[in-house]
């Protein structure tokens, strides 16, 4: 007897699809009978594209009119671009961007490395992997503002617990949050410490899906540690780290807890500045709502060619 | 036809909407119509008091929260008095927990125009309240029979509310900025509390002399985060003398030899003396936990922080005591109090001034009945808000000092040495951004360069200005 074969025999005929059942509208076109057929789902929709409706797009749409109109005694008025010579020419313009980017690519270093190598070192344990994936998550638990807070007495250049455990190990002082060159480092740390969970999580999902075979096939070709993990856990969950990484940094370039509740938001001469804050400067201690709007456009255009990155990788993952 | 299935599922779907639909509405703010209450029957002169057989219903920013009890208690009795007067008018308290004016939901609030019929503010929200016409130019409204005590109230403080001759509002606090110093560390560091420093020179002794006690003390703070740090810097230059924007208001004033004096003796308090403290970024709230704590001698304030510092914080009235600002040779003013919405009925305009001037402007009443605020364990003997002028002012300075809960000895010198009041510069959040900058570069960075500091921010600043 012949063993069954993955693959279609060659020579028997060919298959062909089952014709679908048609239905012929009784007084109307293919539209009418597609809106009869989803008719509940529609339904239901509604509730969820009114709030998106309300509180995603219109605001979305609105700020973009706003970036093209000025407010003065209650008249709107049309200014085409001001806003956004304005924006350009603020001396804080680029200092934010810089300042952004530049807690982009630390975010990368620290917060898209760490929680992955976390999530390597967790898969590895047989027992207590679920106390361990618990502990890891916690910090996501904690109200944002107590986790800053929390940073806050850790940086303390006076009482602080990391100036005290310097001192116990004889090195100098840091001024954490006080330094212009070190300030943006801190909030990186206190940031990746407070979102890293969510990210080890996914990381250890996407480990837990590598067939155990590539790994012993891997060290049956002789593969140390550090070979498996570059020939085989990084190829089997790329799709997983580039999704990370695009969410990283959509997340990241919109950073604005740390520095607001940590330095102040601008931080020492200006050097925690972000864009985000320069946006909430504009909209709600100027009163310059077209400046907020446009900058917050510049930032929209750059996040929605991230957007549309993740979009498409999101779907080859699908497929 | 559809099925009964599909019926009974269509029509969940439909409840589903009607509760979204509901709850999306409930979401909503409701801001009061322009005329919604009103009766409409009032005299058409708006320099006739109000009617009292018009009715009419107002809404009033800022009623005291639940958690501030007496005070709560007071408004209540208010409106109750209030109403043996003006039987048909209905007052409305809005009520916010905390902070009862933030700046972004004020802002949010006239934007969106949802503020209450009688809305309040900072002194200088002027500006952005007339860009948003958010309010009602009540000048033909306010008079000696709407005002009774009108001539009394400082035309300074007054004058904050005006633009042009237009006034906007009325005032119901007012402060200038002194010398906030903690009695207990002055003592401890061998100096007279009673004597706090008048001059720059020696709040910078007194300052070491403070510091000097140990135990992370620090004997003068400041802030340098939040816009606060500008702010300061600005009462700083105020007080040597000197200021932020020249008289044609388009260019910066403050790169010259007393800014660099400034910005010098502060960078020398902080890392030649050690007497700033280590913590910098601070912003409004840090100085006021350090002070209440006995980790601060002296910082720049208003006397009603004291209030904040004793209620919020829990620290003892007699702790603290005030001196005049050091320099004095001008000091900055501000202060806040109530406008009217743009748009509203002239007869619950006419209602809103009524209230005001019940609640806010009238000697021994609402307020300023200190035997009540005594009697309700609130505080009575701060020097501030103190707008009265004439006999009003010796009518309620007796009444302050008959009730008086505590030392008013220890601000002898703020009130027996009144410094001349400048108010704050033109677009003064958006200069104080700037002078942020200047301050965190001070008392952050012992290499700091305070020529260079300050020539960035004179550019940034005319740059600033230079805008329409």
């Amino acid at each position: 007897m012949a063993a069954p074969s993955l693959t279609p025999s060659k020579a028997g005929p060919p298959r062909t699809p089952a014709p679908r059942r048609t239905e012929t509208p009784p007084g109307g076109g293919r539209f009418t009978l597609a809106l009869r057929r989803h008719l509940t789902a529609h339904a239901f929709l509604i509730g969820a594209v009114l709030c998106f409706a309300v509180f995603s797009w219109y605001p979305m749409i609105r700020e973009f009119f706003l970036a093209f109109q000025s407010t003065e005694n209650g008249r709107t008025v049309w200014v085409g671009l001001d806003n956004f010579t304005t924006v350009i020419n603020d001396p804080a313009f680029w200092q934010a961007w810089r300042n952004t980017l530049w807690f982009t690519v630390l975010a990368l270093l620290l917060g898209f490395v760490v929680p992955f190598v976390l999530a390597l070192v967790i898969n590895e344990f047989r027992h207590g992997q679920g106390y361990l994936r618990l502990l890891v998550y916690l910090p996501v638990m904690l109200p944002p503002v107590a986790a800053v807070l929390l940073f806050q007495y850790l940086y303390d250049p006076g009482y602080g617990l990391l100036n005290e455990l310097l001192g116990l190990l004889h090195l100098p002082e840091q001024q954490w949050l006080q330094d212009a060159d070190i300030a943006m480092v801190s909030l990186v740390i206190a940031s990746t410490w407070m979102n890293m969970g969510g990210a080890t999580l996914i990381y250890l999902a996407a480990l837990k899906n590598i067939p155990g075979e590539l790994y012993e096939a891997a060290e049956l070709d002789g593969a140390g540690l550090l070979r498996k993990i570059w020939h085989v856990t990084v190829p089997q969950t790329r799709l997983v780290l580039s999704l990370m990484l695009l969410m990283q940094i959509i997340a990241t370039m919109q950073v604005f807890v740390e520095p607001f509740l940590l330095t102040g938001g601008a931080g020492p001469e200006g050097s925690t500045t972000t864009v985000v804050h320069l946006i909430y400067q504009y909209a709600f201690n100027f009163n310059d709502y077209g400046a907020a709007a446009a900058l917050g456009l510049m930032l929209l255009v750059l996040l929605a060619g991230f957007s549309a990155a993740y979009v498409r990788l999101s779907r080859t993952e699908d497929a | 036809m559809p099925s009964a299935r599909r019926v009974r599922r269509s029509g969940a779907a439909a409840l589903v909407c009607a509760l979204t639909l509901t709850a999306l509405a409930a979401c909503g703010t409701s801001s009061s119509s322009g005329d919604g209450g009103s009766g409409g029957s009032g005299s058409t002169d708006p320099a006739a008091p109000l009617d009292p057989k018009t009715k009419v219903s107002i809404t009033i920013d800022c009623m005291p929260p639940a958690a501030k009890k007496a005070e709560l208690k007071q408004w209540k009795e208010d409106v109750a008095a209030f109403n043996k007067i003006y039987p048909n008018v209905r007052i409305e308290g809005r009520s916010t927990p905390g902070q009862c004016l933030e700046p972004p939901r004020f802002t949010a609030m006239l934007k969106a125009k949802s503020q209450p019929d009688v809305f309040y503010t900072y002194f200088t929200d002027l500006p952005q309240v007339l860009s948003e016409d958010g309010a009602e130019d009540i000048t033909a409204y306010v008079n000696d029979k709407t005002v009774p005590a009108l001539k009394d109230i400082d035309p300074d403080v007054l004058g904050m509310l005006k633009r042009g001759d237009k006034l906007y509002g009325l005032p119901t606090s007012n402060y200038t900025m002194g010398l906030m110093i903690n009695r207990k560390l002055f003592q401890r560091a061998g100096l007279d509390p009673d004597s706090p420093p008048r001059t720059w020179a020696e709040v910078r002794t007194a300052a070491k002399k403070i510091a000097d006690l140990g135990n992370g003390i620090a004997g003068y703070g400041d802030y340098s985060a939040g816009n606060n740090g500008g702010w300061h810097f600005t009462a700083q230059m105020y007080s040597r003398g000197g200021d932020i924007v020249d008289a044609s208001g388009k260019k910066a004033a403050f790169n010259n030899e007393i800014g660099r004096q400034l910005a010098k003796d502060l960078h020398a308090m902080r890392w030649e003396d050690g007497s700033m403290g280590k913590t910098q970024l601070l912003k409004w709230g840090d100085l006021q936990k350090q002070i209440a704590s006995d980790k601060l001698g002296m910082f720049l304030a208003a006397p009603d922080n004291i209030a904040y510092m004793v209620q919020q914080l829990g620290a003892d009235y007699d702790n603290f005591g005030m001196g005049p600002i050091p320099g004095g040779k001008h000091t900055l003013a501000g202060g806040n109090g109530y406008m009217i919405k743009k748009g509203i009925s002239p007869d619950k305009i006419k209602a809103g001034i009524a209230w005001l001037n019940f609640k806010f402007t009238t000697v021994g009443k609402g307020q300023f009945d200190w035997a009540r605020t005594k009697a309700d364990g609130l505080p009575v003997g701060l020097p501030q808000p103190n707008f009265w002028q004439g006999d009003s002012k010796r009518k309620d300075d007796a009444e302050r000092a008959r009730n008086a809960t505590m030392n008013v000895e220890a601000f002898r010198t703020f009130t027996d040495n009144p410094v001349p009041s400048k108010p704050e510069p033109p677009k003064a959040q958006e200069i104080y951004k700037i002078l942020d900058n200047v301050m965190s570069g001070i008392l952050t960075n012992e290499d700091a360069d305070v020529d260079k500091l300050l020539d960035t921010a004179e550019q940034q600043v005319d740059q600033v200005l230079a805008k329409p």
